[in-house]
């Protein structure tokens, strides 16, 4: 279970993010969209504190943090009980696809080599890329890149996987296959909160849609109520522009 | 004007030669020592520890604004007449100590300039995942910096192969040191410093070989 209240987050004078508040259940799969601009980023690197919200609390499993005064503790707690897959992969450059894998459970976790090893091999495997282990980020597509990058979200056994536009750097050919392997993610019951432009996909695998706009949660529901009967008029508006 | 002699020149080769391995030692357990205190030194700047970062910062500033003779002489000849234990301290310790804290100042500063040549998505996927600062540096961002480094240092340690011979001012018994006993005992002043100037330029040289190679190697380097 996590529950978000109040989270606020403002850069200078600029409020990016307005009292977020926002629970999502274990296993629960939850598409963020909006319009550029309008904190969806924040939103999901403010619950990792990659960006240090002002105010709001967090909570996650049996964690829970006071954003205004977080301890470096809970941070890296926050951090051990989330992973991120970022919009432009941001694998480790110093190491291969497998020890990107590895890399956490070994140095976070304390995990024997060997367990951790195993385990990253089995990951590659699930994500296709077993012929991959040994390549550097620099020698693989983005696809590739961006498939190992959730292969290192997935290797964490987080309670929460946090997705940032995960597709939007790639080629579209390689689109279908980091979204694949999402789908391959959800279906093991992975609790996801994805912010996504993808709209064909959050419809197929969204519980639900949460759409965002100037810092707030304008309107949330199934995808069959926010795509497809709208209340709100920016909604309807940001819907009819993306199509 | 007189002929060069060609054969003391080749008869001194060989016991210059017997003292490559002390400069090599006096050089390379400076650069050890020197990259230990630099890395240490940059992370510092990078991260700016309250009050320490003032003194790192003075460290730094005085190290590489003042000569590294001046600093040999300070420590070796200087500083035992303040704190009596330094007395000990024989040339060749003196000389390393001197070398590593010279050289550290400057290797500091291009590692710092390293490490904020790291791209961010670096830092951020580290912290991501749950890394301390401590595990962060050691595991992520140092690797890459270094690699970002490396050439730079080499050529901080082909400087400091240089500096070993001021060692003889201290009266270490180096290359340098050989070559001034042999020329006054002799005195065929421009024969031995002339040997002495090729050594030298010679293992620079094959350093500057290994130093080409280690670029091409670098650059494809993580392109597997
Ligand atoms: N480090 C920062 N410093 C100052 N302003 C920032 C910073 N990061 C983000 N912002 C501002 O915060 C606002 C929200 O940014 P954010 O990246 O969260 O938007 P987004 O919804 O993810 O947009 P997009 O769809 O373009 O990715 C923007 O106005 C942005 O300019
Ligand atoms: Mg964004």
């Amino acid at each position: 279970m996590i529950g978000i209240q109040g989270l606020t987050k403002r850069f200078g004078d600029t409020v990016v993010l307005d009292a977020i508040d926002l629970d999502i259940a274990d296993g629960e799969r939850v598409v963020v969209i909006g319009p550029s601009g309008t904190g969806k980023s924040t939103l999901l690197r403010c619950l990792n504190f990659l960006d240090a919200p002002q105010a709001g609390t967090i909570r996650i499993g049996d964690l829970t943090v006071d954003a205004a005064q977080a301890t470096r503790q809970q941070i890296l707690g926050l951090r051990r009980r989330t992973a991120f897959v970022f919009q432009n992969y941001a694998l480790f450059a110093n190491k291969t696809a497998k020890q990107n894998i590895m890399e956490a459970l070994v140095t976070v976790q304390g995990r024997p080599v060997q367990e951790a090893e195993a385990r990253a091999t089995e990951i590659l495997a699930q994500t296709g890329l077993a012929d991959k282990a040994e390549s550097y980020p620099a020698a693989l597509s983005g696809g590739q890149q961006q498939r190992v990058g959730i292969g290192r979200a997935m290797a964490l056994g987080a309670d929460l996987m946090l997705f940032d536009e995960p597709t939007s750097a790639l080629d579209p050919e390689w689109v279908g296959e980091v979204l694949d392997l999402m789908r391959q993610v959800a279906e093991q019951r992975q609790t996801m909160l994805i912010v996504t432009h993808e709209m064909q996909f959050a419809r197929e695998i969204a519980d639900r849609v949460v759409f965002m706009d100037g810092g707030r949660i304008v309107e949330q529901g199934p995808p069959s109520q926010v795509l497809d009967a709208p209340q709100d008029e920016r909604l309807q508006r940001f819907l009819r522009r993306v199509g | 004007m007189r002929a060069l002699d060609f054969s003391y020149m080749l008869g001194l080769v060989p016991v210059l030669v017997s003292y490559i391995p002390l400069t090599l030692f006096m050089a390379g357990a400076g650069m050890v020592f020197a990259l230990i205190l630099a890395s240490a030194l940059a992370v510092e700047r990078v991260v700016k520890v309250p009050v320490l970062d003032g003194l790192v910062v003075l460290f730094i500033s005085f190290f590489r604004g003042t000569p590294l003779l001046v600093q040999l002489f300070l420590f070796y000849y200087g500083l035992p007449q303040v704190l009596s234990f330094l007395t000990q301290i024989n040339g060749v310790t003196a000389a390393i100590m001197g070398l590593t804290l010279h050289f550290s100042a400057y290797m500091a500063e291009s590692i710092r300039a390293a490490i904020a040549g790291v791209d961010r998505s670096q830092w951020e996927a580290a912290q991501s995942i749950g890394m301390t600062q401590a595990q962060m540096m050691r595991r992520i961002i140092l690797p890459q910096a270094g690699r970002i480094a490396a050439p730079t240092l080499v050529n901080y340690f082909i400087d400091m192969i240089k500096g070993t011979s001021l060692a003889f001012t201290l009266g270490v018994t180096e290359m340098m040191g050989a070559a001034q006993k042999e020329a006054a005992g002799s005195f065929r002043y421009f024969e031995a410093f002339l040997v002495i100037a090729v050594l030298y330029w010679i293992i620079v040289e094959i350093l500057s070989q290994g130093q080409k190679r280690l670029e091409i190697h670098l650059n494809k380097a993580y392109a597997r």
